[in-house]
């Protein structure tokens, strides 16, 4: 299925354009959820470890510096495209899949178009170039969702936070981070695009695609998690 | 002009079409016709390259389909339209760029050029200014004849509709009937039409292949399948009281 997806497309002004369409539907319409998951998230992260940490030993700007560990190495990339693979791998599959079992796909091919270029390589293309940035986003929200539990439950001042934050960085962990999502992102859509243009029958066959498409592209990314920290990281 | 040599069709274990033969000849309406699930809409899927035939060949003005790559069927298929039982409109688009999207994916055309072909086109399928409604604000036999204009957009040489009329009443079926009969001889292209309408067939079919059991059981014209002793064929066409009737008083007139 790959290699067709890849061949090159019949116009470029069109895939362009098709390609934009798609950073806004899976890209820019992500980011409200992004956003509000990446505020709670970070607020969480930087509440459960100020309230753990009970030893005199730790200094206080370590709750900054885990906050923010936990949010480039894991929370971001992995967590935020899991929702996004409920999010954009169903919205694929059952758009895909509406048009297969609609005879849209057919069409396109008695065009002479090639249905698996036209449709999935502007959704690769766009959520492989997005995606980073929504990590990048996430990232920065979810940080400062750290900083404002903190400050409203006074558990920790700003400069202890921007402290720890801004301890023992590193450039590689954002590199690990932006690799990931990358990978997750060609796995959610390529996924979802697989269980969509294959579809079936109708309209039950297309929730059961989408539900399918999510299932597989989570645990894909878990598996793909895995093998990138062990590459990356160790 | 489309040949059809020995071709056989299965899924699985089963097989659907067996050894069939047929030409369908260039500015004629040639109908395929059958019971449902005896296999026309896989022959024509066979036809189109949808399915991939186990056995034999589709010939195309002598071009054989079955033989061609990838990069030569995507060229053949340019002058192939298509109207599908459902339409297969694009949900997203409206019916104007519906009609435009092949000439934009294929023809070398100004914007402008490109309009005035699709104004066309629906001046043809006597849709004139509907060019901005959406498919989901389409009555059925709009969203056909809407189709009708896609699949002429591109001036084709062959034109393939499965059942046209399905689920259309009575006058609409016969608009589309005489639009795909009109379309058919002005442009000296080579239609396929599936369908179930005996209406139909009897007013546009030219040449009429009757599939019974995936076989290609019987080829005639209208007028023979009226007279024919064929039983399966009788079955077909008199299958309501009221055609046998109609039968009836026939062979009493002579």
């Amino acid at each position: 299925m790959l290699w067709i997806v890849f061949s090159k497309p019949e116009k470029a002004r069109i895939f362009r354009i098709r390609m934009f369409d798609e950073i806004q539907n899976i890209g820019i319409n992500s980011i409200p959820i992004v956003g509000l998951l990446s505020m709670f998230m970070g607020g969480v992260i930087a509440l459960q470890t100020a309230s753990n940490m009970d030893s005199p030993f730790l200094p206080e700007y370590t709750i900054g510096f885990i906050t923010r560990s936990s949010t480039i190495l894991e929370f971001s990339p992995t967590i935020i495209s899991l929702i996004l693979a409920g999010k954009i791998g169903s919205n694929i599959a059952s758009e895909i899949g509406t048009m297969r079992v609609t005879e849209q796909i057919d069409a396109l091919e008695i065009m002479g178009v090639n249905s698996l270029s036209f449709l999935v390589l502007p959704k690769i293309m766009g959520a492989v170039v997005f995606f980073p940035v929504l990590i990048i986003f996430s990232i920065g929200l979810s940080l400062i969702g750290g900083w404002l539990s903190l400050i409203m439950s006074g558990l920790a001042s700003t400069e202890t936070y921007v402290l720890g934050i801004r301890s023992f960085f590193e450039i590689g962990n954002i590199v690990y981070a932006l690799v990931k999502c990358v990978v997750f992102a060609f796995a959610i859509v390529s996924v979802s695009s697989f269980y969509g243009y294959y579809t079936k029958g109708g309209a039950l066959d297309v929730g059961k695609s989408s539900t399918q498409a999510i299932v597989t592209s989570s645990i894909v990314i878990l598996i793909c998690n895995f093998f990138l920290t062990q590459m990356l990281l160790l | 002009m489309i040949e059809i040599k020995n071709l056989d069709k299965s899924f699985g274990d089963r097989q659907i079409l067996f050894d069939i033969n047929a030409t369908f000849e260039t500015g004629k309406v040639n109908m395929i016709i059958g019971q449902s699930g005896q296999g026309k809409s896989v022959l024509t899927k066979c036809i189109v390259g949808l399915h991939e035939p186990d056995n034999g060949a589709v010939l195309f003005d002598g071009n054989n389909f079955t033989e061609m790559d990838r990069v030569e069927r995507k060229d053949l298929r340019k002058d192939i339209g298509m109207l599908f039982q459902a339409s297969a409109l694009f949900d997203s688009m409206n019916v104007e760029q519906n009609i435009m999207f092949p000439l934009t994916m294929f023809a070398k055309h100004s914007k402008k050029e490109m309009l005035n072909r699709v104004n066309f086109c629906l001046e043809r399928v006597n849709l004139e200014g509907k060019n901005n409604l959406l498919p989901a604000e389409l009555s059925g036999g709009m969203k056909k004849r809407v189709a009708i204009a896609r699949a002429i957009a591109m001036n084709p040489k062959y034109l393939f509709c499965d059942e046209p009329n399905s689920g259309l009443d009575p006058q609409t079926a016969i608009v589309i009937d005489n639009l795909i009969r009109e379309i058919t001889y002005e442009s000296n292209i080579t239609t396929v039409v599936i369908s179930h309408d005996m209406n139909s067939v009897i007013e546009i079919g030219d040449n009429i292949m009757f599939i019974h059991e995936g076989k290609d059981w019987w080829q005639g014209d209208k007028n023979s399948i009226i007279h024919t002793d064929n039983q399966e064929i009788i079955d077909f066409v008199y299958a309501s009281d009221f055609m046998k009737e109609i039968k009836d008083s026939m062979k009493n007139n002579h």
